[in-house]
């Protein structure tokens, strides 16, 4: 019988959730690296025990970890991450010129068929690759230096570059996303870049429609067809169906169309998955009632998803990476909160119940399927 | 590089975790004993330690991190400028400190 294995990155902590294929019954485990900043695990595609992690702390800064059995247990890998050449500078939220530093692992993405290779994507925003198991490290510098990087600025939450997504068709193609530049592809492994952000209207910028400098909160791609894109952003729920040359809104009948997470069904493509924050001002679901929204039309038609969901005094947040899927024949579907919960539901949405309830704030979930 | 002797370092909390030691390092460290080259010795023993004491690149200590040998703050101090005999000595420690800081 499979197993699923979720990764979760907390504030304090990482904690592996672990269940038969039934997912009823949960075994917790952790907290791993306690007191630390766990913003990211991610598991290899090609070798699932192998699992990446990102460890930071205000004090002692960044450092990497990898396991290669599933979690049990764990070795330091290089923490070296340096700018390639002279870093230059972006705009600091003054719009002064300010210049790269390095800060934190944000994101993680094994590769689909090396597990020696992972990419990492950090604050202040750049792309770093390795290819020994994350010992050492590489900046992929041109995306940083592809010309419009000295406009890119922080959002709120920092310069981060929080979305890496690999195309399963394509070993040239990658899609990145970066708060608050927008977001970005590579059609050859990662030398050239070019940003992908026509059709984004962010109006808090000078130029709403400017080819940069928009607030994507994540990007979500099925694997079935890798052209067609799911994002949302900062304000506003949008699709591309042509690897992001275009953007369309698709926020529909959302209650808000503000918020962080996105995600899609792992045998729906047309099946999304978004959790509504009233604003960016108020980083808590509408009404104190924590919804789910799901689109079985890839966006525009949403219906609220409650059942085993708190439906009232609920004011915690769902933070970008912090919902997953499985990919059982019934799909699995896995969020974290920012109060500490994590909610599962076995059948696509239609129930949930929560795995632990009192965790550190969750910053990250990834989900493991494991024959 | 002078006679190697055996210095102590205590670590914050965290870096003992994360070098997975328990108490107190012992390190062999060349005369005259300083800042640098305890660091140096402690990363060469402890390779995971690198950048969570002293940054790559600059080598500057981390903000929220302070020095102390025999009582006295050595946080500020050159890190080339010589330690206290009592520490080449192995009478006390090299304290490694994380500031109180945060919530």
């Amino acid at each position: 019988m499979s197993t699923v294995r979720v990764l979760v990155g907390t504030r304090k902590g990482a904690f592996i959730l672990t269940s038969d294929g039934k997912r009823e019954d949960w075994t917790v485990n952790g907290p791993l690296f306690a007191g630390w900043e766990m913003y990211h695990l991610k598991g290899s595609p090609a070798e699932p025990n192998r699992i990446y992690a990102s460890q930071s702390s205000g004090w002692f800064g960044q450092t990497m970890q990898r396991s290669d059995d599933g979690g049990a247990s764990w070795t330091p890998v290089g923490n070296k991450f340096t700018y390639e050449g002279v870093p230059g500078t972006h705009q600091w939220y003054d719009g002064t010129a300010h210049p790269w530093e390095f800060k934190r692992v944000w994101h993680l993405e094994p590769s689909l068929t090396d597990p020696e290779t992972v990419y990492a994507g950090v604050e202040d925003a750049a792309l770093f690759k390795s290819t020994d198991g994350g010992a050492t490290w590489q900046e992929l510098a041109g995306l940083r230096g592809h010309g419009t990087g000295p406009r890119w600025q922080p959002g709120a939450g920092g310069m981060c570059l929080h979305t890496i997504i690999l195309d399963p068709s394509d070993a040239g193609r990658m899609y990145i996303a970066i708060s608050a530049a927008g977001a970005f592809r590579t059609d050859d492994g990662g030398v050239s870049w070019k940003p992908i952000n026509k059709g984004l209207v962010s109006n808090f910028m000078p130029e709403p429609t400017a080819e940069v400098g928009h607030c994507v909160h994540h990007v979500a791609m099925h694997r079935a067809r890798p052209g067609v894109l799911f994002m949302q952003k900062h304000w506003d729920v949008m699709r591309s169906d042509n690897a992001g040359e275009s953007w369309q809104e698709v926020s529909g009948n959302l209650p808000t169309d503000f918020g962080f997470v996105i995600d899609v069904h792992a045998h729906e493509p047309e099946t999304l998955y978004v959790v509504p924050i009233k604003s960016d001002s108020e980083h808590f679901p509408p009404e104190g009632k924590l919804r789910v929204y799901r689109s079985r039309t890839g966006g525009n038609e949403w219906e609220a998803l409650t059942k085993g969901l708190p439906q009232k005094d609920c004011y915690v947040n769902v933070l970008r990476d912090a919902m997953a899927v499985d990919s059982l024949e019934e799909c699995g579907v896995y969020f974290g909160t920012t109060g500490g919960q994590v909610y599962a539901s076995a059948d696509a949405g239609d129930h949930w119940k929560p795995i632990v309830r009192d965790l550190p704030a969750v910053l990250s979930v990834e989900v493991q399927t494991l024959e | 590089m002078g006679q190697s002797v055996s210095v102590r370092v205590i670590l914050p909390y965290h870096l003992r975790t994360l070098a997975r030691v328990d108490g107190e390092v012992a390190l062999e460290v060349g005369e005259p004993v300083t800042v640098r080259r305890v660091l140096d010795a402690l990363e060469g023993g402890y390779p995971m330690l690198c950048g969570t004491i002293r940054e790559y690149g600059t080598g500057q200590r981390r903000a929220f991190l302070r020095f102390f040998a025999c009582e006295e703050d050595w946080s500020h101090e050159a890190v080339d400028a010589e330690l206290p005999r009592a520490v080449a000595e192995g009478r006390e420690p090299l304290l490694i400190l994380g500031a109180i800081a945060g919530g």
